[in-house]
């Protein structure tokens, strides 16, 4: 009798599910890509990484032509000029980041062992610049805006590449960015959920929804809305004002959470940032 | 000049009803305030703990602080239990969708 429940015992702690309670992110972002494709048959996966224009055809004529003198080039520019500037003792962003930063934003946000955190292309700009004795930027800024749209800009057709290490910590942190992107939350009750799985294509007054699948491939983004280029950051605080909840802040472990989730699980589809939106 | 009953019964209760409604305004006093505040800030932070604060709640308390400065403690209090009431809206909110989100995710 004590053998089998030994036994037992043991298959339960080794199954990698049950160890993780349940947490499996390769079924999630499974499940997540099919809801999508059966949802809209006729975009193209790698389309999805386009946001609302691959679900109406009249913005994406729009957006076509923008594209010709796209509204983040000044910002594309900056950003090049910023990233080569050299910081005071002499190094540079570059020196920070496997491949000199060239080409390496599909592979974030990453899981840091050290810090048993998630770590985001804007955290791992401020943390080179605060270990070079830099002061951090606004997260939510022109300045980090202009950065992570160069480094976007050299990942273009790169695929989202985010891995989730065999650490539980790892998957708490994929499971808690899941819980908040389906929680509901402000006075007008909604989860990001609520617009980006339930209702993409959809209008809200002038605007269509993106559907979650690929919504962070085109990050940063010019909106017309605000006028100028915005971070991740700046895209998930306007978020929660809009539902009238109080933005956390930027940086929060629930936003990096929030977004090691949604890049998980659109691994696969191709960088298309800089984005420009409505 | 004939004054009927029923006049004389409402002259009564209007008098007696008079200083009954002023002293109700005079209970909404600084006092009054400090504590309707003091349970609304309690009920915010403890939404703040639950990272689930709502922007009309954070108005309200701002609405009744300034209605306080200007002395207008009905005003102070009414915009007091608002933010309390807001407050316990999004406690709820957030303590409901501890378990309630699983019915939105994707399988």
């Amino acid at each position: 009798m004590r053998f089998w429940l030994t036994t037992l015992a043991i298959l339960w702690v080794a199954h990698p599910a049950c160890a993780a309670d349940g947490i499996d992110p390769a079924a999630d972002a499974r499940a997540f890509r099919n809801f999508f494709v059966q949802k809209f048959p006729n975009v193209k996966l790698e389309d999805f990484a386009n946001g609302p224009y691959a679900l109406n055809e009249d913005m994406r004529r729009q957006w076509e032509e923008k594209e010709q003198f796209p509204p983040y080039e000044f910002s594309l520019e900056m950003g090049k000029e910023l990233f080569a500037k050299p910081f005071v003792n002499g190094k540079h962003y570059a020196d920070c980041f496997p491949d000199r930063g060239i080409g390496v934003r599909q592979d974030y946000p990453q899981f840091d062992d050290k810090s048993g955190k998630v770590v985001t292309l804007e955290l791992a700009l401020n943390r080179c610049r605060e270990a070079n004795g830099e002061r951090a930027i606004t997260y939510t800024g022109d300045d980090m805006a202009a950065l992570t749209a160069y480094m976007a800009f050299t990942s273009r057709g790169k695929p989202f590449n985010i891995k989730i290490p065999d650490d539980p910590r790892a998957l708490e942190a994929y499971e808690n960015g899941k819980r908040y992107f389906y929680t509901r939350r402000g006075q007008l009750n909604f989860s990001c959920a609520t617009c980006h799985v339930q209702n993409p294509g959809e209008r809200l007054r002038a605007e269509v929804l993106a559907p979650a699948l690929g919504i962070l491939n085109a990050m940063p983004i010019y909106r017309s809305e605000w006028g100028s280029m915005g971070t991740t950051s700046r895209r998930f605080t306007t978020c929660n004002s809009q539902v009238r909840g109080v933005p956390l802040e930027p940086q929060s472990d629930e936003y990096r959470d929030l977004e090691y989730f949604l890049s998980y699980v659109s691994n696969g589809l191709p960088i298309s940032g800089p984005g420009s939106r409505p | 000049m004939r004054i009927s009953l029923r006049a004389v019964i409402r002259l009564c209760q209007v008098l007696v009803v008079l200083p009954l409604g002023s002293a109700a305004h005079a209970a909404n006093s600084e006092t009054d305030f400090k504590a309707a505040y003091a349970a609304a800030d309690a009920a915010e932070r403890e939404a703040g703990r639950l990272r689930n604060q709502w922007l009309a709640t954070e108005a309200a308390l701002t609405e009744a602080k300034k209605a306080a400065e200007k002395r207008d403690f009905d005003q102070a209090v009414a915009a007091a239990r608002e933010a309390e009431a807001l407050a316990k809206a999004s406690i709820f909110q957030a303590t409901n969708e501890k378990e309630a989100w699983k019915t939105l995710e994707i399988r």
